[in-house]
């Protein structure tokens, strides 16, 4: 049995692995095996190969079914091949350069396919301004609705102040 | 700077103590973080590697946190020292393996440990021994707040922090525990828990030895999730997995020392005689044995000191370590020899194990 990340040498360090309800098996070369950081306490790139190594696969299902070309990032010049070669992504641009063929992966792979954890505070600070924001924008619209016109002066006040101040950070490059 | 005068000698490693570390032996939270407007490492130029390295160093080494850390480049490092790095468990295989463009800062205490460019720009660890997940969780990610101000993030509304490979999208958290889980072993009920631990989206491994086989008795709980789910959760929710196995963990030591005690006495007793006779011994061989005379000492067959001792001879008899006690190359063979020494010579006074008596028969039998 050939090594399933070189393709070259003979595998000789099997794995199998269970994540979530998914079996996977590994077969790999001593070089890879070593070079790949397997059993390796801080490196963690086990689990990380063979998601990686299912995620080409899923891309490429997804290129052939929307167009067939082969996608290429415009930033970094990274495209399909490369990544089933070396299961990483090239640059933070990938993402919405692979964004398709990413997205069953993430959803298999993740536990939700959005980021609800931690965000660097300045963006922090801009998102509860802009949900903020939203959330007066809503009950503004009510107010109309159910006419009450009160309710509603007080709510258009309170959106004129808050937008009057600069918003706390520039929406960053998404 | 001396890597080797810098780290603590592993008689002091040893020593540290956390809650529960008779099962628990460390645990550590790890982020990984990328700069917005660079490649990722492994497809990055190295000019591009260096800029980068450039660019977090100062940052990193200007933390609070890391006052008097080590800080040096990859290529600076000889394979030896980044060896007995790797085995301190502090960088990955795959860090040690880099050079130019790559880098390392290590606090004081040994309880941060940042990789510059390993797969991701950043990747930055608190290592706390014993069961202390939340409090590892809260030292990284003061770290990181503090980072965010100085470096450009790469962080997506819905991704979340975007990094190299897609298992680690969003929090880019990885938290785990090493355990020492002698008793499961020796009950035959380790499948059972790694199964139903694996179901729990968390991953379960040893972590010496190949595939499916866990040397020393020894495995790491981790998460494999990290988009959809807030790193307190996932914190928790380890946290609480935990916790079971550590009181599988008991059950099953306290269900041998009443059902089967021969079978338990016999495998400590045979580790002793190994350990204190062996002329030629390997890695391999060395830490099962090890693992089983810690098993004794938790169970009070040896004296006080010695837990302390086996987790400093787990350190010590790994190859780098072993290797930097000597000047000449040493060959596999020759370790095996220099290991056994080495063993004989710090078991030389520890007395032989003695069975703990029998538990005194309470009149309120349940
Ligand atoms: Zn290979
Ligand atoms: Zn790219």
């Amino acid at each position: 049995m050939k090594c399933c990340v070189c393709k070259e040498r003979e595998a000789t360090v099997h794995l199998t692995q269970i994540a979530g309800d998914k079996i996977q098996k590994l077969d790999l070369c001593e070089e890879c095996a070593r070079s790949k950081g397997v059993n390796d306490p801080t490196g963690f790139s086990l689990a990380d190969l063979l998601l990686g190594l299912g995620a080409s696969q899923e891309m490429e299902q997804a290129a052939a079914a929307t167009k067939g070309g082969e996608l290429k990032c415009p930033r970094c010049g990274f495209t399909q091949a490369d990544y089933k070669k070396a299961g990483r992504l090239g640059c933070p641009d990938c993402y919405q350069t692979f964004a398709e063929g990413l997205k069953s992966l993430l959803k298999t792979m993740h536990k939700g396919p959005r980021h609800i954890g931690k965000a660097p505070e300045q963006l922090r600070r801009h998102l509860d301004f802009k949900r903020h924001l939203a959330q007066l924008q809503r009950q503004l619209a009510q107010a109309i609705e159910t006419e009450d016109f009160e309710q509603a002066a007080v709510l258009r006040d309170e959106i004129k102040h808050l937008t009057a101040k600069p918003a706390p950070a520039s929406a960053p490059r998404k | 700077m001396n890597i080797h005068t810098f780290l603590a000698p592993p008689a002091e490693t040893a020593r540290r103590t956390g809650p529960h570390d008779r099962i628990v032996l460390s645990s550590r939270v790890r982020l990984a973080r990328n700069l917005r407007d660079f490649s990722f490492p492994g497809w990055a130029k190295k000019a591009e590697r260096l800029t980068v390295v450039d660019l977090i160093r100062p940052a990193v080494e200007q933390l609070p946190e890391l006052a008097g850390c080590f800080s040096e480049s990859m290529d600076k490092l000889s394979a030896l020292d980044k060896q007995i790095l790797v085995e301190r468990h502090l960088i990955s295989r795959e860090h040690a393996a880099r050079g130019a463009g790559s880098a390392l800062a290590l606090n004081r205490e040994e309880t941060l440990c940042v990789m510059i460019n390993e797969e991701d720009h950043l990747r930055m660890q608190a290592l706390r021994p014993g069961l202390q997940l939340r409090h590892a969780w809260e030292a990284v990610d003061a770290v990181d707040s503090q980072l965010e101000q100085k470096l450009n993030y790469a962080f997506s509304l819905e991704l979340g922090y975007l990094t190299a490979c897609p298992t680690n999208l969003g929090t880019g958290i990885r938290v785990s525990a090493m355990l020492h889980l002698p008793g499961l072993v020796l009950a035959d009920q380790i499948n059972a828990i790694v199964q139903s631990v694996s179901k729990l989206g968390l991953a379960v491994r040893g972590l010496y030895g190949e595939g499916s086989e866990a040397l020393g008795n020894i495995f790491q709980v981790s998460n494999q999730r990290t988009l959809g789910e807030t790193e307190p959760a996932i914190v928790e929710r380890l946290e609480k997995v935990l916790t079971q196995i550590i009181e599988h963990e008991d059950n099953a030591r306290t269900n041998l020392l009443e059902q089967r005690p021969k079978i338990l006495f016999n495998q400590i007793g045979r580790a002793y005689g190994i350990l204190t006779n062996a002329h030629i011994i390997t890695s391999k061989e060395a830490i099962n044995m090890l693992s089983f005379m810690r098993l004794g000492a938790d169970l009070g067959m040896f004296p006080a000191t010695a837990r302390a001792l086996t987790d400093e001879l787990f350190i010590l008899t790994q190859p780098a370590h072993l290797q930097r006690l000597h000047t000449g190359k040493l060959s596999a063979d020759e370790r095996d020899l220099v290991r056994a020494d080495m063993i004989r010579e710090r078991l030389k006074t520890m007395e032989r194990p003695t069975p703990p008596p029998p538990p005194a028969p309470s009149p309120a039998a349940d």
